[in-house]
């Protein structure tokens, strides 16, 4: 225990963000959040990048915020919490997409087509 | 992730001199409650998935295209967006060791987080009182509620905590429960923040589309 | 006022459920008069209801789980009892409504409030004693925990007396489960239930992965710990990761019923399969967080009384880890027949038969340690044979299960009923008695009596494949499950062999329950003075039975597995210290029990729409964490000195001897 102790103050001030890092993340968060909105707002962008576009800057400041707010890292005291970030990832991954996945093929094989229209998933 | 264990060992009995197993070193306490928000961003996953297959299910109601303002959401996010900085500003001052700092900036958050859910509120009252359409009316708008909904209750026990949290710092000081609690809302609030990227991207952008 | 509550609510009319309040009612009044009449209101209060004590906690989930599994089997041998008779033109003595009632009840009990809690109550016990830590990572939390289980029980078993429970089967599935089929309160009763113990569960699993993650005993890296323990970690990731989606799904329909929203509705968009979905997401996750901590028993049980070290150690931790992992990708064969394509199917078929590999690796892994092993067959290692024939027969009715084509015959019949039953009672109740008579010494200080115990274990056995493989043939004739009646009178003389199956699991109970009363009746002859009566591999048996409140005066050094065994090989397992020092200790608290008994109110409200009442049960639940919150004075500190006595008196004629018998064999000389 008193070994961790003396790991973590080691790693204080990388842990705890500054001003500086605090204002980055939120530059970056507040330039991103106006794309994926002037994605759809502005009419600018073409039809078929609208939707890759959103994802991207979607992910992108989900990132950032990570990065900057919540301190995420590979360094040695964030190894547990990251592991487990990523393991939480796998199974929203599996949830999201394996009940789309799912519901969407039942969908196809067991709904009349005229139903389809109003109760179908995306997809 | 890991609280500064430098000042005000004493407020706990027998909590400085000892090292032992059960004094906890603040990286516990943290890597359980990050525990805890996995499993919340479960919760949202399932509502998501839910969001995802009904949302097309507007059984001749109206669709997202007709209901959502992005104007307002904007509004919404900047809110939720500066409430996280201002947070990150008192987590600062906590390190700090700056007591009266730390409680105007979680006062400076709550307004934002408040401001937040009151906004929402009245984005729910008019869907359901002007344009008829509550989470009754169909399966796509009893998802939108079911999901925006969780995640506006979350912000409101986030801001009972945030009140408490400034009792608390006003009355025990900066003590290692205190920093730690403080850590612990920290990864809340910004998490919830986290959360409402996925809800305006997912919900309100794909929505109108 | 009261809601939908009125006195009209307690069910007057019907025999059976008025005899068993009665029954419970005289039972609970000459309980409560005993406790008064010996005085033990103070002790039970100071020392039990408030305890954070990891143990003690345990052996109240223990208890729990045994309470409750007289009710699931009183259900049970009820349905085995109607089906015996309902055939043709006979309609057996059971309503329609109150058998449905039945099924439900014993299901979600059995699950929930049987193996569940029995579960946890052995992780309580065992894992930190395993890892040489002293408590939990959130002794509070824990105690919460513990207390949040038993509101959902409590608010099952009132559902008997006050309203109804519901009638869907355990799952509770939509439309049936909807506010039009299901009009009255006993599908609520089932969500407010299973929501609050629920969040016990999900509390303790992240309770559990911090302390195993964080409180290791110095030097113990992960690949040295107990397989016990490791298959504990994995549970407790599964339920931390599964438990969310059961209670989204539970919120949605709740929503359904309370909110008139259309999530799972025949109308307006709503797609009851969704809720399928997410159920068993959720639910297939749920059987591997109950076997494997049930594989991690087996694996102590026959490594300690095969006298080897576990086989295949490495093999068995991955083994563990890939059942965790591939169980979240399975999900789909619990309905093969809603009607998803043959890719998807294919798909979740396949993943199904991939969980066999594994499964066969640890049973491979346990009679290799077995082979060649000096194996005594006490009574954890008869249970675990048995697992081990039981077992394999219900996987393989498994894997054929997950043939999709197969399953197209087979879904909910009684072939099913028989696979889960036989995986279920065969694997995880088969473990959690084999844990019973392996650890109670470690828990109450002397071991179970053989006798009894021998006798309930031959009738559990028979009675279960009695009771049991009549159904598999069933299911082949087509009987579908839940039936309160059936037409062709070919199923009988098969339902009848069933139902004296399950008088013998009923003598089994009995026996069960009579080993208990006699072993603590004859408990000074049945001592263990040691603290290792098996002759033990792990930390656990390192510290004397049962283990003092701080479990380790000294945490242990581990450099190596079964660090315990190498000591006792090296005679240097009973150190003896020069200087104790002091040990911080959590303070009892009952904050605990009283947020629980606020989440009873404010589930019992929200089943009987009092608003007030639930308003007050939130609040009260609040305000009584944030009481707690404001409390800085929750530990308290041991004194060496007083460590020092307790531990020397356990030491000195310890030493003395295994000076005369030698290390290994010191437990048994002594018992």
């Amino acid at each position: 225990m008193s070994s961790q102790h003396g790991h973590s103050d080691a790693h204080q001030h990388s842990a705890h963000g500054s001003l500086k890092s605090y204002t980055v993340g939120f530059a970056l968060s507040l330039i991103l959040t106006l794309l994926s909105f002037g994605c759809v707002m502005s009419g600018a962008v073409p039809q078929h990048l609208v939707v890759p576009g959103i994802v991207v800057f979607c992910v992108a400041q989900l990132l950032v915020q990570l990065a900057f707010f919540l301190h995420m890292s590979a360094a040695p005291g964030q190894r547990d919490n990251l592991s487990i970030g990523v393991f939480t990832l796998l199974i929203i991954a599996i949830v999201v997409v394996g009940s789309l996945w799912v519901m969407h093929n039942m969908n196809l094989y067991m709904m009349h087509p005229m139903m389809q229209s109003t109760s179908s998933s995306i997809g | 992730m890991s609280t500064a264990i430098t000042a005000n060992h004493g407020v706990l009995p027998h909590g400085g001199a000892h090292e032992h197993e059960h004094h906890d070193d603040g990286s516990k306490t943290l890597l359980g409650f990050w525990i805890y928000l996995m499993s919340d961003c479960l919760i949202f996953s399932g509502l998501f998935a839910t969001f995802a297959v009904l949302g097309h299910a507007t059984a001749g109601g109206p669709s997202g295209k007709e209901l959502f303002d992005l104007k307002f959401v904007f509004g919404e996010t900047m809110l939720l967006l500066i409430s996280s900085f201002t947070f990150g500003l008192a987590m600062l001052n906590m390190h700090a060791g700056k007591r009266g700092k730390v409680i105007a900036w979680l006062f400076v958050t709550f307004l934002f987080g408040a401001g937040f859910v009151g906004m929402e509120v009245y984005e729910f009252h008019h869907l359901i009182v002007f344009e008829h359409a509550g989470p009754s009316r169909s399966a796509f708008l009893s998802a939108y509620f079911g999901l925006v909904g969780t995640h506006g209750l979350h912000v409101t026990s986030g801001l009972i905590w945030l009140v408490t949290m400034m009792v608390m710092v006003g009355k025990f000081g900066l003590t290692d429960a205190v920093q730690r609690r403080l850590s612990c809302l920290s990864l809340f609030w910004h998490f919830l923040d986290l959360v409402w990227i996925c809800v305006f991207s997912f919900v309100y952008l794909f929505g109108v589309l | 006022m009261f809601g939908k509550l009125s006195l009209s609510a307690i069910p007057y009319h019907e025999p059976i459920i008025m005899g068993t309040l009665l029954m419970v009612c005289l039972g609970g009044a000459a309980l409560l008069g005993f406790v008064t009449y010996q005085r033990k209101w103070g002790y039970l209060w100071t020392e039990w209801f408030t305890t954070v004590d990891h143990k003690r906690i345990g052996i109240m989930y223990g208890i729990l789980a045994m309470l409750m599994l007289l009710r699931g089997f009183a259900d049970a041998i009820m349905m085995r009892a109607q089906q015996a008779v309902a055939s043709a033109d006979a309609a057996g003595y059971l309503p329609p409504h109150h058998y449905d009632q039945i099924f439900t009840a014993h299901g979600v009990i059995m699950i929930f409030f049987v193996a569940m809690p029995f579960v946890v109550g052995l992780m309580n016990l065992v894992v930190p004693l395993q890892i040489g830590a002293r408590d939990v990572a959130y002794p509070f939390l824990n105690s919460l925990s513990y207390w949040l289980t038993a509101s959902g029980v409590v608010l099952v078993m009132l559902s008997m007396f006050v309203g109804d429970f519901a009638a869907t089967g355990w799952l509770a599935y939509p439309p049936l489960s909807e506010l039009k089929f299901s009009p009255t309160v006993g599908v609520d009763y089932y969500i407010w239930a299973l929501q609050l113990s629920g969040l016990g569960t999900t509390l303790s699993g992240i309770n559990f992965i911090v302390t195993i993650l964080r409180m290791r005993t110095p030097g113990m890296k992960l690949m040295q710990m107990p397989v016990f323990t490791w298959t504990a970690l994995v549970t407790n990731i599964l339920i931390v990761a599964a438990f969310p989606v059961l209670t989204v799904a539970l919120a949605l329909l709740a929503a359904d019923r309370y909110l008139d929203m259309h999530f799972f509705t025949n109308e307006l968009g709503g797609n009851a399969m969704l809720y399928i979905n997410l159920i068993w997401i959720w639910g297939h996750p749920e059987v591997y967080i109950l076997i494997l901590p049930c594989f991690g028993v087996f694996s102590e049980v026959v490594a300690t009384f095969s006298g080897k070290p576990l086989f295949g150690y490495k093999s068995m931790v991955y083994a563990t880890a890939g059942i965790g992992v591939a169980s979240f990708v399975v999900w789909l064969h619990h309905f093969f027949t809603m009607g998803s394509g043959a890719d998807v199917n294919a798909f979740f078929g396949i993943s199904t038969m991939i969980i066999s590999i594994p499964t066969g690796v640890k049973l491979f892994n346990w009679l290799f340690t077995m082979y060649r092993g000096r194996i005594k067959f006490t009574l954890p290692m008869l249970w675990t044979v048995a697992f081990m024939v039981t077992f394999t027969i219900g996987g393989m009715t498994g894997v054929l299960l997950a043939v999709p084509g197969a399953d197209f015959v087979l879904h909910n019949s009684l072939f099913l009923i028989a696979h889960f039953h036989n995986v279920i009672i065969g694997g995880v109740l088969f473990g959690l008695f084999a844990a019973i008579n392996y650890w109670f010494p470690k828990a109450f200080g002397f071991k179970l009596e053989e006798r009894w115990g021998k006798a309930s274990f031959w009738c559990w056995v028979v009675g279960f494949y009695l009771a049991f493989m009549p159904l598999y043939v069933l299911g082949l004739m087509g009987m579908t499950r839940r039936m309160n009646h059936y037409a062709n009178p070919a199923w009988q003389p098969y339902l009848i062999v069933a139902a004296v199956g399950a008088v013998f699991i009923a003598l089994g109970i009995g026996f069960m329950l009579l080993q208990f009363a006699v072993s603590i009746r004859n408990r000074a002859e049945n001592r263990d003075l040691t603290g290792d009566p098996w002759g033990g591999r792990t930390l656990e048996w390192a510290t004397s039975s049962p283990a003092p409140f701080y479990n380790f005066a000294v945490l242990p050094k581990v450099d190596e597995l079964d660090q315990f065994w190498a000591d006792k090989e090296h005679r240097r397992a009973y150190p003896s210290h020069a200087h104790y020092a002091d040990i911080h200790m959590p303070r009892n608290t009952g904050v605990g029990l009283i947020m629980a008994a606020f989440g009873t109110v404010l589930g019992f409200a929200m089943v009987w729409h009092i608003w007030w009442l639930a308003i007050g049960g939130l609040l009260g639940m609040i305000g009584s964490f944030m009481v707690r919150a404001f409390d800085t004075d929750v530990d308290y500190c041991v004194p060496g000195a007083e460590v020092e006595k307790i531990e020397r008196a356990r030491l000195v004629p310890l030493n003395k001897l295994i000076e005369n018998v030698g290390p290994a064999s010191a437990g048994e000389k002594v018992a």
